[in-house]
């Protein structure tokens, strides 16, 4: 195991300026998506329900920076930043949240579902555990038709509580295959604190398979970027699979509909993590004091995002259903 | 030249066979399917043929290697998941049921699972409550999923085939005592559709409807009525989903009198759809309540005499018809 930390002069040269610039503006993105997921949903726009990533956005960028457009992703319930990350746009997005003809999933899959092949997004999955199968499948398929592609299967640390988990980080290690396994541990399964259902420790459940693993800071977009480009390069020169857990904070509750927390987290406990662990804020520090932007350039990188998620809510509202008559269709290819 | 008979068994491995050989893209995954060919050693020879990387041994952990069967369905390949015994399909549920079923649908169209489980059904082979069930029902219940129940060697190649084929994910049902039953199978390449009833023999008396283990206990049936002078009709659906519901209404209809047969269990089974499916489509051409006759509401017992009595046979069979026709 291994514990990854952003280095001082990580970063530098034009091209990374540019990456570091796009790594803000990533986070930046997710955060007023989900501001307006909360929005859709707190006026009742939104059907279903809204799991928002807000306050974990340095994992889903990180990682997927590190990332080819060819390369899968498996997604779970709280899925908005892993597809924003990996290049989804975000008025097909707001569609498909809506229910909408336009959306990914021609409105059938919902904000727990979003799939989409051109940004190798194999799909988000409403069972807790669900698509660890599906990542490590892709990536024996990967394996086998030589194509280069790596699979990154994205999950909370509720996760850790399904046993297909440790079936298939075996299958994983046996085989070496080219899938990397990020624990996000937000500390909560649902209402309850992860140290009330994990027993032992979490990395040493990757080590037990022997899986080559990692713990970063999960606020820190530098230093999971950083972590993730060491573990996809191994995966992809076939020495196969990781386990990478990310330490990071969930903002919000459960869902939207989850006000009332006292029960069981404090609001001290949330506001500290909001005004000293922010991933976005650290990040713009970073960029500020190293030179790489100031914050006239940081602010318009916040007004194109609200402007962008503001036109792409816009065009969601305005489409259409489907039709009633596609109700059964796609059922079967 | 007389007609090449093939086993049930040498069917399915022969089917495997083409089909690795046609389309790379094919693999298979389960538990001692390489070398050990399986229990019943339906795949022996297959790892010789394709090597270690297309015919995978995995651990013991069907949840997944089923899911990894998924996602390799999902990104390029055909997998094959090998689930020893019908009874383990239980630890596949979610991987099968919430997953593969779903994934096409739930993209819009976007993602697809060309993948087939085999597995097997069927009781009286002393294995008790954990390796004799027939679970089929569970699976034709869920949209997205298509259930295949071959009856005869021929069937078996032709139909494994076509589910290897189609772009969706189908479970291959195979009945363990048929293993070594013996038919003709022609040595070239043939496929039959998935959703097409064969009529594996006529009558005009009574109509049989019977899938996969039931449809030889079916014919053994019609040849004792026959010497009774009842003209017994045995229906076989081959595939549970898509069904093919024409083929058994028009039947019924014709006969107006059925007996459906199915290994497993009676109450919200598959003798329940097909017995609904005709009271719908044949209601008042029949002469007679449609009658049902399944596996016994018991776990399967492992005593011979207990697990004896809980199939109908071609002697409860043969006397149901009977009652059935005032004879």
């Amino acid at each position: 195991m291994t514990t990854a930390t952003s280095k001082p002069e990580a970063g530098r040269g034009a091209a990374a300026e540019n990456r570091w610039m796009r790594a803000y503006r990533q986070m930046v993105r997710i955060r007023l998506f989900e501001e307006q997921v909360n929005e859709l949903y707190t006026r009742a726009l939104m059907p279903g329900l809204a799991h928002l990533y807000s306050g974990q956005e340095a994992v889903a960028v990180g990682i997927c920076e590190a990332l080819h457009i060819g390369d899968y992703i498996t997604s779970t319930h709280r899925g908005h930043g892993h597809c924003l990350a990996k290049g989804a746009s975000p008025d097909r997005m707001f569609a498909e949240l809506l229910g909408k003809e336009a959306g990914y999933c021609r409105g059938k899959g919902g904000s727990m579902h979003i799939a989409d092949p051109a940004t190798g997004n194999l799909g988000a999955n409403a069972i807790v555990g669900g698509s660890v199968g599906i990542a490590t499948g892709a990536a024996f398929a990967s394996k086998r038709l030589g194509n280069g592609r790596v699979a990154v299967c994205f999950f909370g640390e509720g996760a850790l509580g399904q046993g297909s988990l440790y079936e298939v980080m075996n299958l994983a290690q046996l085989w070496k295959l080219p899938v990397i396994y990020v624990c996000e541990n937000n500390l909560y399964n649902e209402y309850t604190h992860f140290s009330e259902t994990t027993a032992g420790t979490i990395l040493g459940r990757a080590a037990a398979f022997g899986l080559e693993s990692a713990l970063v800071d999960g606020q820190d977009v530098r230093a999971v970027d950083e972590v993730a480009a060491r573990l996809v390069q191994r995966a992809r020169a076939g020495d196969g699979p990781a386990f990478l857990q990310a330490d990071t904070y969930r903002y919000s509750g459960h869902h939207v509909g989850d006000i009332n927390r006292e029960y069981y987290r404090t609001k001290q406990e949330e506001q500290h993590w909001k005004t000293e662990r922010d991933p976005i804020k650290q990040h713009a520090n970073w960029l500020l004091t190293q030179g790489h932007a100031d914050a006239a350039a940081l602010d318009q990188i916040t007004s194109e995002a609200r402007a962008e998620m503001e036109a792409a809510v816009k065009f969601a509202i305005a489409a259409p259903y489907p039709s009633v008559d596609q109700v059964e269709q796609d059922v079967y290819a | 030249m007389p007609e090449r008979e093939l086993t049930f068994a040498q069917a399915v491995r022969e089917a495997l066979a083409e089909e690795m050989r046609r389309d790379s893209r094919v693999c298979i995954f389960g538990e001692d399917v390489a070398e050990a060919g399986t229990p019943f050693k339906v795949l022996s020879g297959l790892v010789e043929e394709f090597g270690a990387e297309r015919v995978v041994d995995t651990p013991i952990s069907e949840a997944g290697f089923t899911g990894v069967g998924v996602g390799a369905a999902m990104t390029g390949l055909r997998p094959v998941v090998d689930i020893m015994f019908g009874d383990f399909l239980t630890l596949t549920m979610d991987q099968m049921v919430n997953q593969a079923a779903k994934a096409h649908y739930m993209s819009g169209g976007h993602w697809r699972v060309p993948m087939v489980m085999r597995t097997t059904l069927g009781a009286t082979r002393r294995s008790a409550a954990q390796h004799s069930q027939s679970l089929h029902a569970w699976f034709s219940h869920v949209p997205g999923l298509k259930v295949v129940l071959p009856s005869t060697p021929y069937d078996a190649k032709g139909l494994l085939k076509t589910a290897i084929r189609d772009e969706n994910p189908v479970i291959f049902f195979e009945d363990k005592m048929m293993y070594k039953l013996k038919g003709p199978v022609p040595a070239e390449d043939y496929t039959i559709p998935l959703g097409v009833a064969d009529v594996k023999r006529k009558g005009d008396d009574i109509t049989l409807v019977a899938t996969s283990s039931m449809v030889q206990v079916a014919l053994g049936a019609a040849s004792m009525l026959e010497k009774e002078g009842i003209s017994a009709e045995v229906v076989d659906p081959r595939t549970t989903w898509p069904l093919d519901e024409k083929t058994i209404i028009e039947s019924a209809k014709k006969t107006s009198r059925v007996i459906v047969l199915d290994e497993g269990y009676g109450r919200y089974g598959v003798t329940a759809e097909l017995a609904a499916v005709i009271a719908e489509g044949a209601f008042y051409d029949l002469d007679a309540p449609v009658k049902r006759m399944g596996a016994m509401h018991v776990p399967i017992p492992f005593s011979p005499p207990l697990e004896d009595v809980t199939v109908p046979t071609e002697q409860t069979v043969t006397e149901a018809a009977r009652q059935m026709c005032n004879k």
